[in-house]
């Protein structure tokens, strides 16, 4: 009898792990078909599969120097896939978050001169919240157009991401242009108390530290409060949320604002961080990535912080691939495109995939 | 009741797959161990650039330059294209560094300077960055250096074959930004072009970016519909605007790289940059131990900087004036802005008898157009 409630719990226990492994499952399954069709255009190329997972992993994860290389391309990433994912749990498919980023930056750069003399301590905190505030605002606009109006909110994002850039050229050429920068018009250049510094030990920006952080808080939020438990019975059923009374509209403000406020953050650490002023240069992509990072995490703010490393270290081996295999640079956004169409059509695999099925 | 055997089977294949998963490490960290790209003696050479190799343009024009190096025995080329002007170009620069072993790095963007090579140069004190802008002044690391060429010259002998061409006395320019170097290059096609004949104007329009094909061809179509029959342009890649311009029928001034071959009838000349001498004297320099200059530039006598072959549209008039003016360029002491000359506000920036040399740091924070170009800087 003992015997055999051991083995009831032991399997109620497999039962639940092989729930819980399913989510981890299918994208990992996604992935690896992913990487098998690119192996196959590989191929038709004339290239080694082999090599160029040889190459990726050298080139990303294979030394202390591919990591921080991994890690130091890492830290936008994560906010900008937050930016994604938090809205995305609502049921808003946002994929502007590149002009929150750019906003955010200019915002950080346009402080640059009234805070010059200002310590770190105010400083800091005072440049990164501005441009968590512009980026909030940004995306929050995207999703008050939703709420009341009705204007898709993935059409409205990036259309508003092509104004934000072109806002930003505006300002840094125009009125916030630093007039010692001629040939590449920028802010002026931030005082030194005002620069963002690496981790100890690393050679990689604060910006990780924060973005990880921002992560797991988002996390906390969306899985283990009340608030994001409204959020999630929103994004599944709208109708049900309004019927129980859930303030649906504030929270599409809320999560729109809030990921738009970590996207601005990135834009934040560019400036502070790596170029020292803001420019043309935060149009760096970062948010079309976190798009792919946060479809990939299934819009898991956990689970972005892997996925996130993993397309960093895609994109550190890409040098050595384009050096070595003599491939042009657009191989990796081949491989990126393949595995986000897996990951799409993974999605029809769920509950269907007999090795997950409970039965009884 | 199948639950019991459940838990076995799937700890079974959970250990299987973390053994399969340890042993595909394994093998890779094997098959993963550095390989020697160089052998001992040899100097490897790495070449960024902003965007593709294969432009027509600005990247293009290095790639050449990258391309004459590879001929060189004992050097191996490590290349890398679209290399943002982020974070990515230190972590590209130090990937080069430490898993080929370059020594010698050409990062040929202009914004791959500050801070990115100021950051990364002296974290590695045995490597040599020659950057392409000209920004390197004392104070920085001295084992950047900076060079950059005179292009202007260039598009002033693209506006004299221009001014042979034209009918319609209106000739066309596609700008990315206004930044005193376009501007440059603009005003030096209009005083080109008004060397032939002083009636002359230049329409400009500004596409805001440096690589953006669609601006470039509405800007290009709007210039041909406003009545300009020679077009020219200062973007990264001009092969849309040569496409467009010549499909429309218009004259064609290159820039950068040689885009005749994309319209052989239509191709008067080319402003090009000559970067295969230039990275050819540099890379030679350094395997013969010679030092290589912290700051260097040069402008068509110093061949940095060269003309494509005239096109078979310039008449016989026109190729006697292209070769005299590029004779006495080419002897030095020649001006373009020199006065008296206004803006097209009506400003004064050159006064009677006042010449500005191409080596003159004034022309450096040029923020007008001249007289006679159609356009405003904001």
């Amino acid at each position: 009898m003992a015997v055999a409630e051991q083995g009831m719990q032991g399997a109620g226990g497999g039962l639940a792990l092989l729930r819980r492994a399913e989510p981890v499952a299918i994208p990992v399954l996604a992935l690896m078909a992913g990487l098998g069709v690119f192996g196959l255009f590989l191929l038709t190329q004339g290239r080694s599969p082999l090599a160029f997972m040889t190459y990726v992993w050298q080139g990303g994860f294979g030394s202390a120097f591919s990591w921080q290389n991994t890690l130091s391309r890492t830290a936008p990433l994560l906010m900008a896939a937050l930016c994604v994912a938090l809205p995305a749990r609502l049921g808003l498919v946002v994929i502007g978050g590149e002009g929150a980023i750019v906003l955010g930056g200019v915002a950080a750069g346009a402080l640059a001169l009234p805070l010059a003399t200002a310590p770190g301590a105010i400083g800091v905190p005072l440049m990164a919240l501005a441009a968590m505030a512009v980026g909030g605002l940004w995306i929050g606009a995207a999703g008050a157009l939703r709420h009341y109006r009705g204007v898709n909110e993935t059409i409205s994002s990036l259309l508003l991401s092509y104004i934000a850039i072109a806002l930003m050229n505006h300002l840094v050429e125009g009125p916030l242009r630093d007039p010692a920068s001629l040939n590449k018009p920028s802010t002026a250049p931030l005082a030194e108390p005002l620069r963002v510094g690496d981790l100890p030990g690393l050679s990689v920006h604060w910006g990780l530290a924060l973005g990880i952080l921002a992560c797991l808080l988002a996390w906390v939020l969306i899985e283990r409060t009340t608030w994001g438990f409204a959020a999630r019975i929103a994004g599944g059923n709208v109708r049900a949320a309004q019927v129980q009374g859930l303030p649906v509209g504030k929270l599409i403000l809320g999560f729109s604002a809030l990921g738009g406020a970590f996207a601005g953050l990135a834009g934040y650490f560019e400036v502070a961080a790596v170029h020292g002023s803001a420019n043309a240069s935060l149009a760096a992509g970062y948010g079309y990535t976190g798009i792919l990072i946060a479809f990939l995490a299934r819009h898991n703010a956990l689970a972005i912080i892997p996925v996130a490393i993993l397309l960093a270290g895609f994109d550190a081996s890409s040098g050595l691939v384009q050096r070595r295999m003599d491939l042009p640079d657009a191989t990796m956004q081949v491989l990126q495109g393949i595995v986000f169409m897996a990951i799409l059509m993974s999605d029809a695999a769920y509950g269907r995939l007999p090795f997950f099925k409970t039965k009884g | 009741m199948p639950a019991p055997y459940l838990l076995p089977r799937s700890t079974l294949s959970r250990r299987d797959l973390l053994r399969g998963t340890a042993a595909l490490g394994g093998a890779a960290a094997l098959s993963a161990l550095p390989r020697p790209l160089r052998a001992q003696g040899d100097l490897t050479v790495g070449f960024l650039y902003v965007g593709p190799r294969d432009d027509f343009g600005y990247n293009q024009a290095h790639a050449l330059g990258a391309a004459a190096v590879k001929e060189i025995p004992g050097v191996i080329v490590v290349e890398e294209e679209n290399v943002p002007e982020t974070n990515d170009v230190q972590q590209s620069m130090e990937s080069m560094i430490n898993l080929d072993g370059a020594a010698l790095l050409f990062p040929t963007s202009f914004g791959y300077f500050d801070p990115h090579i100021l950051t990364t140069a002296p974290k590695y004190p045995d490597v040599r960055f020659q950057h392409c802008g000209g920004l390197w002044t004392e104070g920085h690391p001295a084992n950047a250096g900076s060079y950059f060429g005179y292009i202007g010259m260039g598009q002033y002998l693209n506006g004299v074959a221009a001014g042979h061409v034209t009918k319609s006395k209106k000739i066309g320019f596609v700008a990315a930004k206004p930044i005193p170097q376009v501007l440059l290059n603009i005003n030096s096609f209009l005083l080109g072009a008004r060397a032939v004949d002083p009636s002359i104007t230049c329409q400009v329009i500004f596409t805001g970016e440096w690589s953006l094909a669609v601006k470039e061809a509405e800007a290009t179509h709007a210039l041909v519909d406003a009545g300009c029959d020679v077009i020219t342009c200062h973007v990264d890649g001009p092969k849309v605007v040569v496409e467009v311009a010549s499909g429309r029928g218009a004259y064609v001034g290159g820039y950068h790289a040689d885009q005749s071959s994309l319209a052989p009838e239509l191709y008067l000349t080319g402003a090009e940059w000559n970067w295969a001498k230039v990275y050819t004297d540099m890379v030679t320099a350094t395997l013969n131990g010679e030092p290589i200059p912290n700051f260097v530039r040069g402008g068509l006598a110093e061949g940095f900087v060269k003309m494509s072959p005239l096109g078979p549209a310039v008449p016989d008039a026109g190729r006697a004036q292209f070769e005299a003016i590029k004779a006495e360029i080419e002897k030095g002491g020649f001006s373009v802005i020199k006065g008296p000359l206004k803006d097209n506000q009506g400003n004064v920036v050159a006064t009677e008898g006042q010449a500005f040399l191409e080596t003159d740091p004034v022309l450096e924070g040029m923020s007008y157009l001249v007289d006679g170009v159609l356009g405003a800087t904001s």
